[in-house]
């Protein structure tokens, strides 16, 4: 196992951008506001030149984009993502995924563990709002090495991409000597055929610590790693559904539209299987330290253990 | 090669009798605001910007952005008379499998630079491209042309905040003021004046002009060249449905087509006007 990083999601994705920057000078960085929480900060830092501040004012910073895009530059914009997908959502229509334009939208402080901002800073809704959208690839990194990554294939790929940052510093469970991201490729953590669990974002090593402790009472869970949440690996999902007959996902988002719903788009009509869902049910969240919260919403390690435990046991 | 003010009005004629026939066979569409900025695009396509036809995507181009995008169908008929496609596309506007949709769309229609339609959108991404220009060192310019109502949208307060705060001195943005929205005059429903007071506020160079003059909107993008720091703003006063007798300042006619006899009486009177233009050429 190799050392364990304890990062923010949304610093790993600030690192990431100025090692590209470095020999990709198409890219520009647009924040509203919030550079210092998004952590675009460390991009301006490097390259004050390439970087603007656009001020509060989500709508115009999208729009920005899509023209800085529309003339071949490479444009990243980032706020919490209750404003760069929610405030903005509208623009990201219209001016980014109906022309295709190569804009790659970030949206830190996403999920419960926002924490003590309380409910209007804790977006749940993101990934449903970004993956209706033809085209828009939709990317939920699950710690630092996995957002390194996701990262600059984000930048990579040509074309709209939204990229969600968490604010909470989380511990690392890939390695990186051997850590490969593929878009659009789920990732197989552990092997099982008991029960597939199926995870997405800064929950996927809460479901890898359940599964692994599971062993011990003889229950073999198979864990799914979903980085990319659109365009979804319907192959691995397929399969999963096939061998261990029923799937348990879980997500730090509203259980309608993210990461329960893709799953069970391909499930229902590839291979009806039963899908238990860990999630935010349809409800907002309030104020508190991000962990408590996690464990209330039921997003931590025990009450996995204990779904894991009641879907396999039946 | 510069067109001259009798040659342009001509041009403009003819480009609201494209916006009439693409909106007559599209049953729909938005003639009244298409007239209204039909000179401003006239002018803007074939004495103002760098552009070919031939390629499109030139890196180095003058861009444009229709901010009140509803009004393509005379943006359309400027760009099939400049060559960028065939005059017979504007009898498909509007149709299934057609280039010319019936909002801008960049992807499907040769020298539209940005898609647009939803207000108050289309500024932010000239400003985008226009800031692009600037981290370029490129000397393109980047032309907009948005509603009067168009201003009632937020957004438009924003990225004016964001050109003048970036010093975007290769952008202009014109405003259409018709007068007229949807619903009843722009000061009934939204109350934008003192429009130029609010420009000037948010940091542009502000002029105020006839929009049907060739003499004032060349003398205004003239002007526009030696502002240096700031964005600038044209203010263009013009007539909602100009060039049809029974379109004009007429608020029902922002978005209808014209039925059998009005499209007859339309096309009479600018192929009219067309022929008395091209007699003083």
């Amino acid at each position: 196992m190799a050392q364990v990083v304890c990062k923010p999601t949304r610093e790993s994705f600030g690192i990431a951008l100025c090692e590209m920057a470095k020999t990709n000078k198409d890219i520009v960085v647009l924040d509203a506001d919030l550079a210092a929480a998004t952590k675009t900060s460390i991009f301006q830092k490097e390259y004050p030149e390439r970087f603007r501040n656009c001020g509060i004012a989500e709508g115009n910073m999208i729009g920005v984009a899509a023209g800085l895009a529309a003339a071949g530059k490479i444009p990243v914009a980032a706020s919490f993502a209750m404003f760069s997908t929610g405030r903005a959502y509208e623009q990201i229509r219209n001016s980014i995924a109906y022309p295709c334009l190569n804009v790659k939208i970030a949206g830190s402080h996403a999920g419960i563990s926002t924490g003590e901002d309380g409910a209007t800073h804790q977006c749940l809704e993101d990934i449903a709002l970004m993956r209706t959208l033809p085209g828009m690839v939709v990317l939920n990194p699950a710690d630092h090495f996995e957002m390194m990554e996701a990262t600059k294939a984000a930048i990579d790929y040509d074309g709209p991409v939204y990229i969600r940052l968490g604010r909470l510093a989380i511990d690392s469970f890939n390695d990186p000597d051997s850590y490969k991201f593929e878009l659009g490729k789920g990732i197989t953590l552990h092997e099982g055929d008991d029960v597939a669990v199926i995870a997405s974002g800064l929950v996927v090593n809460e479901a890898r610590k359940a599964v692994l402790a599971l062993e011990s009472e003889g229950i073999n869970a198979r864990l799914i790693n979903i980085h990319t949440i659109k365009p979804i690996d319907r192959d691995i999902i397929i399969k999963a559904a096939k061998e261990c007959k029923q799937l348990i996902t879980v997500e730090e988002h509203n259980v309608i539209g993210g990461l329960a719903d893709a799953v069970c788009e391909v499930t229902s009509s590839e291979c009806p299987v039963k899908v238990t869902r860990i999630g935010v049910y349809d409800r907002f969240g309030y104020s508190g330290p991000a962990w408590e919260l996690l464990e209330k919403f039921g997003l931590t390690e025990t009450h996995i253990a204990k779904v894991i435990r009641e879907v396999v046991k039946g | 090669m510069a067109k001259s003010f009798a040659e342009l009005k001509v041009l403009a004629a003819k480009a609201r009798l494209g916006a009439i026939i693409g909106t007559y066979h599209a049953k729909s569409g938005h003639p009244g605001g298409s007239l209204s900025a039909a000179d401003i695009f006239t002018y803007l396509y074939f004495n103002e910007m760098k552009v070919d036809p031939e390629k499109p995507d030139w890196a180095d181009r003058d861009r444009f952005v229709l901010s009140k995008g509803h009004c393509c169908p005379s943006l359309y008929a400027v760009l099939a008379m400049k060559g960028f496609f065939d005059w017979k596309e504007l009898e498909s506007l509007r149709h299934v499998g057609a280039m010319l949709q019936g909002h801008p769309d960049m992807k499907s229609t040769p020298g539209v630079d940005m898609s647009s339609g939803s207000l108050g959108q289309g500024i932010s991404a000239a400003c985008g491209m226009a800031l692009a220009a600037k981290l370029d060192n490129k000397d393109y310019r980047v032309y907009t042309v948005l509603g009067d109502g168009e201003c009632e949208e937020g957004e438009v307060w924003e990225a004016a905040m964001f050109a003048a705060h970036n010093n975007l001195d290769n952008l202009v943005v014109f405003v259409d003021q018709n007068g007229l929205q949807i619903d009843g005059t722009v000061e009934e429903v939204g109350g934008i004046e003192p429009l130029d007071k609010k420009f000037e506020a948010f940091g542009f160079e502000v002029v105020k002009i006839d929009g049907h003059s060739f003499d004032n909107i060349e003398a205004a993008l003239n002007k526009a060249k030696t502002v240096k720091g700031k964005p600038f703003a044209i203010l263009a006063k013009t007539v909602k449905g100009k060039g049809v007798s029974f379109m004009e300042n007429q608020v029902g006619w922002h978005g209808k087509a014209c039925n059998d006899e009005e499209f007859k009486v339309a096309v009479k009177e600018l192929e009219d006007e067309i022929a008395r233009l091209e007699a003083e050429v």
